[in-house]
């Protein structure tokens, strides 16, 4: 046991530095990416690209200026932006996760619940016309472009349909804080945590009818039906047990791609302001230091979901744990 | 009777022909098939439309009038809002051939636009296809069959691109190469060039591909055909070529579609954050973008190439569902993450 957990933690921590260097390499060791050019400008003389080189560390060779960025990030927590010099990256990425947070476990609050739903009743009137209704909405959520479905959204509800009784209540784009203003903060992330949902609903709701339909072959749903249980009893108690553990695993690892950033786009149709965003900002101004942070700390938390997803699977399947 | 069917030799079917028979009788997959190939052949007349309509898709024609009932009405028409400055493009006017969507800010016609968008987004998916997955089979194949240190690297590899959220990897890579091209060795792409889309959807989803390829060809390995061929001394690449890959064949086959549609989708968001498609080459994902200045305005600019994708993916996914239960019914392949 304690072997596994020290393999499993050795895992991570190569795939975060394998990540670290990947992202390093991108930026640094691109043909015909020299971000001193960047920096200084587009018409910038020999002499001032080579002091920008030698003031931002370019001139040293690859391995020290990624040992620095590191130290900088994980040990001093001093790194600074190469845009707005002065800037401190570390205090900004914490200042966007809560913004973040709010919007994506407000999502997946409402993909657990309705994908769940959907899945279940799906897989309880498989063959009807509600099974076949129910599956081609869940494509059409997982078919469309979800920052499309922002801007129909905005469309919808910021402008043709403002004035009109169904959504005068939105409040202009943007985020509020919670702690100061909770009512304000529940309002403005109605419209974005059904938007960016709606893919998972779908995803969740198919991959969830297709596992239960599978568990209700099982020798166990037989035993259970053979002495008697209803089918309702068979179908909540017994086949979704089962069926949950690969929705729970599907659901780690999207929340913790969606934590780390991949958000970004319902994030930038929104205006909220989370890591996506920062992250996106930083690409558009290919400020390094900044990608680098948002980069390490989205494939931290896309790790850290991994390893909880193989723990959790544990406790729900007891076939794992003796295995 | 009886005599007669006994004496006619009944010829079993190959399991293609079974699956095609199969797929043709999933009336759902057929009409997204039908629906794909209409939103496909629409696209590749795209030239022919433009050359009939008289409209400038890519250049800017901000003085250009077009004629509606006999009168003669400006492209872009002054704003009727506020203080009345500025301009704004005219509205769809649902007479084909005549801006039949409306203009964008420049002036171009949207409808024609919107051909040669979907012309390039199912070019670029359709080509990183191809690429993700060539290059996903032969890392499949090569850590599953050949294992040890060989699988050990490739799978740390995919490891490593598979925690990497996919947009981020995208966007990271599209940021540094549209501004500068590439140059790897002989092989130059031009910043710009479609190819920088494909190349980098075509590498970012391999690990998708790649992972249930090396699964199944590591089992593949231990069955018993295998075992056979490998005790006759066949060499390890007729082993591959005619024994593992017609077995892998199936769920290739299966992936491509929904890769398809998932490229799709990626590459509207990277045309959409601009760094996709270049100007002034269009996308469904470029004409979004243009769109959306002018959501509240003229909504149909973005409006219509989203239901275009929409459309697009939708059918290949139905499709793909389709495809799968025609040839592997018991397969797994999920797809739809990222």
């Amino acid at each position: 046991m304690l072997l596994a957990i020290t393999r499993r933690l050795g895992q991570m921590l190569f795939v975060l530095v394998g990540i670290s260097i990947l992202v390093f390499l991108i930026f640094f060791a691109t043909p015909g990416a020299d971000p001193s050019a960047r920096i200084a400008g587009r018409n910038a003389s020999p002499e001032i690209l080579e002091a920008v080189r030698k003031s931002f560390g370019f001139d040293q060779p690859f391995y020290m200026q990624y040992l620095i960025m590191m130290k900088k990030i994980f040990v001093t927590g001093d790194l600074t932006s190469f845009v707005n010099r002065g800037w401190k990256v570390v205090p900004a990425v914490f200042e966007a996760i809560p913004v973040t947070l709010s919007l994506v476990i407000g999502a997946a609050v409402l993909w657990v619940v309705f994908g769940i739903i959907i899945g279940t009743v799906a897989a309880a009137t498989r063959g009807s016309w509600l099974d076949k209704f129910l599956m081609v909405l869940g494509l059409v959520g997982i078919s469309m472009p979800v920052y499309w479905l922002g801007e129909v959204m905005n469309l919808v509800t910021q402008s043709r349909y403002h004035d009109t009784w169904m959504f005068s209540w939105v409040p202009p784009l943007g985020y509020k804080n919670i702690s100061t203003d909770p009512r304000g903060w529940f309002l403005t992330l109605i419209i974005p945590w059904f938007t960016l949902a709606i893919l998972y609903i779908g995803l969740y709701g198919r991959v969830l009818r297709a596992n239960l339909i599978e568990a209700l072959q099982e020798d166990y749903v037989r035993t259970a039906r053979a002495k008697g249980l209803s089918e309702t009893r068979i179908l909540l108690r017994h086949a979704l047990r089962t069926s949950l553990t690969s929705f729970v695993t599907l659901f780690g690892l999207d929340f913790g791609a969606l934590v780390g950033g991949a958000a970004l786009l319902t994030e930038v149709v929104f205006d909220l302001h989370g890591v996506g965003m920062l992250t996106y900002n930083a690409l558009l101004t290919l400020d390094l230091p900044v990608i680098m942070a948002t980069v390490l700390y989205a494939s931290f938390f896309v790790v850290l979901s991994n390893a909880l997803v193989d723990v959790v699977y544990i406790f729900l399947d007891p076939r794992v744990r003796t295995a | 009777m009886s005599e007669v069917v006994l004496n006619t030799v009944i010829k079993s079917r190959g399991p293609w022909a079974t699956a095609m028979r199969r797929l043709w009788r999933d009336r759902a997959a057929m009409a997204a098939l039908t629906c794909f190939l209409i939103i496909l052949c629409m696209c590749l007349l795209a030239p022919v439309y433009a050359g009939w309509s008289h409209a400038e898709p890519f250049k800017s024609t901000l003085d250009a009038t077009i004629q509606i009932n006999g009168q003669t009405v400006n492209v872009m028409e002054q704003s009727t809002e506020g203080l009345g400055l500025g301009y704004n493009p005219i509205g769809p006017t649902w007479q084909l051939g005549n801006y039949f969507l409306g203009a964008d800010n420049q002036g171009r016609d949207v409808m024609s636009r919107l051909l040669y968008g979907g012309l390039n987004s199912f070019l670029i998916a359709g080509a990183a296809t191809v690429l993700t997955l060539f290059f996903a089979t032969l890392i499949g194949l090569a850590a599953g069959f050949f294992g040890g240190v060989v699988d050990a690297v490739l799978s740390r590899v995919l490891d490593i691109l598979w925690a990497f959220p996919v947009y981020l990897l995208a966007i990271s890579l599209s940021i540094v190469l549209i501004a500068h091209g590439i140059e790897i060795g002989p092989i130059t792409i031009e910043s710009g060039s479609l190819w920088l889309p494909i190349f980098i959807i075509g590498i970012v989803y391999i690990p998708y591909v790649a992972r249930p390829v090396r699964g199944q060809v590591m089992s593949l390995r231990q069955s018993e055909f295998v075992m056979a061929a490998i005790g006759l001394g066949a060499s390890n690449s007729r082993i591959l070529l005619r024994d593992i890959l017609p077995n892998v064949a199936t769920t290739l086959i299966v992936f491509i579609p929904l890769m398809m549609a998932l490229n799709m989708l990626t590459e509207s968001a990277l045309s959409f954050l601009s760094i996709g498609v270049q100007a002034p080459d269009a996308s469904w994902g470029t004409i979004i973008q243009d769109g959306q200045g002018l959501l509240y305005s003229r909504p149909m600019v973005a409006l219509a190439p989203g239901l275009a994708i929409v459309l697009s993916v939708l059918a290949l996914n139905v499709l793909g569902d389709g495809l799968r239960d025609a040839l592997d019914p018991r397969s797994k392949i999920k797809l739809g993450r990222g």
